[in-house]
């Protein structure tokens, strides 16, 4: 598909909870392009809006005001059904809980998507094989999530994620209950996605998840309040960091 | 919100601190008499991208040093073909170095006293907004990790050059961590004004 512009566009994004008195502006008048392949990672406190936004960017809650395109669809306008059916086909959402199904295995939690979204039960199979594959669980797929370590159940999560191929993938604390171990296989293999093309907006207060973005926005009370382009270049002044140098 | 700013990785032309080096040197002799380019080649591997600045000039200079004050001595081996080569030997007065190095506790470069002192100072004397430097310093560091990291994710599991890199994103990420407080509590201050 050939496009121009950015692959997702927000204007004037605004979610509100309560009224009068006990009204929460959690999101306060967001502006947010992402362009196709870009990794965006949202910064910022507990409570500064973070996950709202990612709900509203991934069509789970709806909009107080403002406009959100996704691949030139206007999904603020759009019905119920076919913003169901958008979530379902163009966005994959990675949870810090993993939201795994318990009662199934690794594999079936990953043909899910892929059968809820009307492909055949064989090509589902297909895929969440190579997407296991992919996030080198092929050994564990015939586990029940309680049987995995948090880093595989991720892992598994983020296969789940991307059964559709989705155009987006949003993640909400990707390593938020991980250790170091497991959050550095997150790293890696979300590092490789990057590479490979896939688009993401990740919410985090994990400076490493945020290390691996393009861009890197903090957000505090709701708005965006500064913006940094991390460039990822050559190694030259690791030495001194490693206290190697001077 | 302002345009993004660029980060890129600073170029620089490293020197080493020639006292890692040193005692590094020296201690891998206290397992054999090596070669120069012996020594360097295990640098190297243990410093992994770290090492692509080390230089085999530097490792000779600072063997010719460690010769001169009599940590190590030197005889020439002769070769057919090409220049004589030096082979490296420690002495008990480098072996007592390395002993010493091995049971010192010292840790190097605490990095906050000098920032935090900064922010004080600019605050006190109304010379800058402690809050732009933490933000500046942020951006500073971020772009570290970002580079560190990617060096870090490059290395296999089990290189000993990633456990180098890991330590060094792992300083980063709590120094990143205390210039959030230090962005609150001035943040704060400058709310009371």
């Amino acid at each position: 598909m050939t496009r121009f512009g950015p692959l997702l566009s927000a204007r004037g994004l605004r979610r509100e909870y309560g009224t009068g008195l006990g009204l929460v502006r959690a999101v306060n008048g967001v502006d947010l392009d992402v362009a196709a392949g870009e990794t965006v990672a949202v910064m910022g406190p507990s409570g500064c809006g973070k996950s709202s936004l990612l709900h509203l960017l991934g069509g789970l809650e709806r909009l107080s005001a403002g406009e959100l395109r996704l691949a030139d669809q206007r999904m603020d306008a759009m019905s119920e059904k076919s913003l169901a059916q958008l979530r379902r086909t163009a966005i994959g959402f990675v949870f810090q809980a993993f939201h795994l199904v318990e009662e199934l295995t690794a594999a079936e939690n990953v043909e899910l998507p892929a059968l809820l979204a009307g492909r055949s039960p064989r090509a589902a199979r297909e895929r969440a094989s190579e997407l296991l594959e992919r996030v080198g669980l092929s050994d564990r797929a015939s586990h029940l999530p309680s049987a995995l370590s948090g880093g595989q159940r991720q892992r598994v999560a983020i296969a789940r994620a991307l059964s559709n191929e989705p155009e987006l993938v949003l993640a909400d604390e990707p390593t938020g209950n991980l250790d170091t171990a497991a959050t550095v296989d997150v790293l890696r293999l979300l590092d490789g996605l990057r590479s490979s093309g896939q688009t993401f907006v990740i919410v985090t207060h994990d400076e490493r998840i945020a290390a691996t973005a393009d861009r890197l926005i903090s957000m505090r009370d709701g708005v965006f309040v500064e913006e940094t382009r991390l460039t990822h270049g050559t190694s030259s002044g690791l030495g001194e960091l490693a206290g190697l140098e001077r | 919100m302002s345009a993004p700013s660029e980060l890129t990785d600073r170029e620089s032309s490293p020197t080493y601190e020639l006292g890692v080096v040193q005692e590094v040197l020296l201690a891998l002799l206290s397992a054999e008499v090596s070669y120069g380019y012996q020594l360097r080649a295990r640098l190297q591997l243990a410093l992994g991208p770290l090492g692509d600045s080390l230089n085999g000039g530097q490792v000779y200079v600072t063997l010719g040093r460690l010769e001169k004050t009599g940590l190590v001595s030197a005889q020439r081996v002769e070769q057919s073909e090409r220049p004589d080569r030096k082979v490296y030997t420690l002495t008990e007065t480098g072996r007592v170095r390395v002993s010493e190095w091995l049971s010192d506790t010292s840790w190097p470069k605490p990095a906050p006293a000098e920032f935090h002192l900064k922010l004080v100072a600019a605050a006190a004397a109304g010379l800058a907004d402690p809050v732009r430097l933490v933000d500046a310093q942020r951006h500073a560091l971020l772009a570290a990790l970002a580079s560190t990291q990617r060096a870090a994710l490059a290395e296999q599991d089990e290189s000993v050059a990633g456990l180098l890199l890991e330590g060094v994103v792992l300083r980063l990420q709590a120094d990143l961590r205390w210039l959030e407080g230090c962005a609150r509590f001035w943040g704060l201050k400058g709310g009371q004004r």
